[in-house]
């Protein structure tokens, strides 16, 4: 017997006018921000959205409308993740993550930065020694595009030249940036390698200390080694940073990935991911000022001492920066919305 | 009942009946409530990431067709600003396109968002600004560098360098193939997963388009005819209204219901929508009014329930 009115359709127009009020302030809040809503609309998001939770679990026992449950299912899931999802904007995102985001997350990769740091000297160490025995290794160590002319064939003049004089002073920005993007690349891939077991970022930094380590091998093989020094640490202590920083989050996500601990694999695999992700970001961060300092700062200052300022000077900055204690209440704020949400669902 | 502790594993036609959907996911909100979320398909992702790299090649292009167009103008130290910049732009683009789109409260890039799908936590948590950077700091492992090892290859690396990064990207690209959740490397790494995130209308509801000064009166047997996967693809059928589909559906159930009273003016098509119409809401009412007392009859095979 077709009746005149179903009971699900009955339903359905008692509660139609609240789920497009719903819709419609979420588009507003998509397509703008949710400050874009009036205090009447904020207040009457919450009750809508239960609302219409409360319609889909009924409609999904009641109603045979697909239609219907289509429709209030794909509005719940927007609800959801309206009001509990992210509303930062990207510059809010920007701000916590320069004020409390990037440090805290330095600080928990201490040991690793540590093993990272470690891994690099000794690849320093070793490359020093062989080139130190045996100018030949120099090659096995840097490619020749990097080396061009500092190779040991070269006079003790000629290699001084290299540190002082880059030829004309055009082209310093363009050299900065290609350093700073060809710089970034391998820090992403000391990141993104890190999941299989930290083996090829662990390599990575350390061939990395092996092209310094055999670099100042040979300018101190000519006894230029204070000179060598100038020359890398200007940018150096940022840039090398940046780089065992970079290890250092791929070495943790390797080693949560071997041994997850109480978690399971993929869970743990995915919270080391997102805490070093940030590290990540501002290692480019950091790479971007270590090619400034590198293609610009050091072509123009030839000064040993005031490279070396410049240089132990910015380490400073960079280790009060990130080591300074901070107050509990500046912990990033999306870690404690985070840990709230949790707590809600469990 | 204790007979009935494991349930056999439905088969395929209940599947569709069902809407039983491998794809989805229960999400459970605060509040105590599942969410069911649908699993974007490979395929859709796949679209969605032609989009998005199409516009960053767009743009990489026009790039460097203003840079030729600028240069040759230009000298010295505005020559090396344009440079600076144009190398600038392409590693912002490569490497935060995708960042930037995603950072958004929509969680979607462009090419996204047209295939209308989105990104979110796999434990419903927010969707963190380290967990986009580390989802897209891994397609540099996963796309550009086996790209670029493709590119090189061509001038002083051999063939194998080539045969290399094309088993490498191979298993990256394939990797949301072998697992459950369809997830990338990089959604392995950063705890999201990628959802669909339709935006459906509510159309209008088809049993009440009609009131009941309709000709069409149906007995209890004639009803029972169906059961709600046949529902379903009714209203379906009705939806899409292609007036071939629904003469041959109308002739198909008078005759599945023996319809008795003279049939041979059902063969307008208004009167056959009309007809369906009505046969629709009758089913529905009947079978809502089943549900209500906790009975859902599949479809027509599930005789056994429908008999009180």
């Amino acid at each position: 017997m077709a009746t005149a009115s179903l009971k699900s359709h009955k339903f359905r127009t008692e509660r139609e006018a609240g789920w497009k009020r719903l819709e419609l302030l979420l588009l507003r809040i998509e397509n703008r921000s949710l400050k874009s809503l009036s205090d009447e609309d904020m207040i009457a998001l919450p009750g809508l959205y239960r609302a219409t939770l409360s319609a889909l679990s009924v409609a999904r026992a009641t109603s045979l409308d697909q239609d219907v449950v289509a429709y209030l299912e794909s509005l719940t899931a927007r609800a959801y993740f309206v009001i509990y999802g992210n509303q930062s904007s990207i510059f809010e995102r920007i701000n916590i993550f320069f004020k409390t985001g990037w440090p805290l997350a330095v600080q928990s990769l201490k040991r690793e930065t540590l093993a990272s740091l470690i891994i690099t000297v000794l690849g320093v160490l070793i490359a020093y020694g062989l080139v130190h025995n045996n100018p030949d290794w120099y090659f096995s160590f840097v490619p020749e595009g990097l080396a061009g002319d500092r190779n040991p064939v070269a006079t003790a003049e000629q290699l001084k030249e290299t540190l002082y004089h880059q030829g004309e002073h055009n082209g310093l920005m363009t050299f900065a940036t290609f350093l700073f993007s060809h710089n970034s690349r391998i820090a992403i891939f000391a990141f993104a390698l890190g999941f299989a077991f930290a083996i090829p970022s662990v390599a990575l930094i350390l061939y990395n200390g092996c092209i310094l380590g055999a670099f100042i091998a040979l300018f101190a093989s000519k006894g230029l080694g204070f000179e060598v020094g100038g020359w890398l640490i200007i940018h150096g202590t940022t840039e090398i940073y940046a780089i065992i920083l970079a290890g250092a989050s791929g070495i943790k996500i390797g080693w949560t990935v071997a041994f997850p601990g109480k978690h399971n694999r993929m869970d743990a695999a995915a919270k080391a991911g997102k805490e070093t992700a940030t590290v990540l970001g501002g290692v480019v961060v950091m790479l971007f000022i270590a090619g400034l300092l590198e293609g610009v700062g050091r072509q123009l200052i030839t000064t040993d001492w005031v490279r070396y300022s410049i240089g132990l000077s910015s380490l400073a900055l960079w280790l009060t920066y990130f080591y300074m204690p901070r107050a509990a209440h500046d912990l990033n704020s999306e870690d404690w919305e985070q840990e709230a949400h949790k707590e809600v669902r469990s | 009942m204790s007979q009935t502790r494991k349930q056999p594993k439905p088969p395929t036609y209940l599947k569709k009946a069902y809407n039983f959907d491998k794809n989805i996911r229960s999400m459970v909100t605060p509040e105590g409530f599942d969410l069911r979320l649908r699993l974007a398909k490979v395929g859709t992702r796949f679209w969605a990431f032609i989009v998005d790299f199409i516009i960053i090649v767009a743009v990489i292009l026009t790039l460097i067709f203003f840079l030729f167009w600028l240069l040759p103008a230009s000298v010295g130290a505005a020559k090396e600003i344009i440079i600076s910049i144009a190398i600038l732009v392409l590693f912002f683009l490569r490497n935060f396109y995708f960042m930037f789109f995603e950072m958004q409260p929509k969680a979607a890039t462009l090419g996204k968002r047209l295939m209308k799908i989105r990104v979110a936590d796999r434990r419903g948590g927010h969707l963190t600004a380290g967990a986009i950077f580390a989802r897209n700091a891994m397609r540099e492992i996963e796309f550009f560098l086996p790209l670029g090892m493709v590119f090189s290859s061509g001038n002083d690396v051999g063939g194998w360098m080539a045969l290399l990064a094309f088993v490498w990207s191979m298993i990256f690209l394939l990797f949301p193939l072998f697992n459950k959740d369809r997830l990338r490397v990089g959604d392995l790494i950063a705890g999201t997963w990628v959802i669909q995130a339709p935006r459906n209308r509510l159309s209008k509801d088809l049993s009440a388009a009609k009131t009941n000064h309709e000709p069409f009166t149906f007995s209890n047997e004639q009803i029972d005819a169906y059961g709600v996967k046949e529902l379903h693809v009714l209203e379906n059928i009705l939806r899409t209204d292609d007036p071939k589909i629904i003469n041959k559906v109308t002739k198909r159930i008078i005759k599945k219901i023996k319809w008795d009273e003279p049939s041979n003016y059902i063969d307008v098509h208004k009167i056959q929508r009309k007809f369906l119409s009505a046969y629709y809401a009758a089913l529905r009412g009947k079978l809502e009014m089943e549900l209500l007392f906790g009975v859902r009859r599949k479809d027509k095979f599930d005789k056994a329930k429908s008999k009180k």
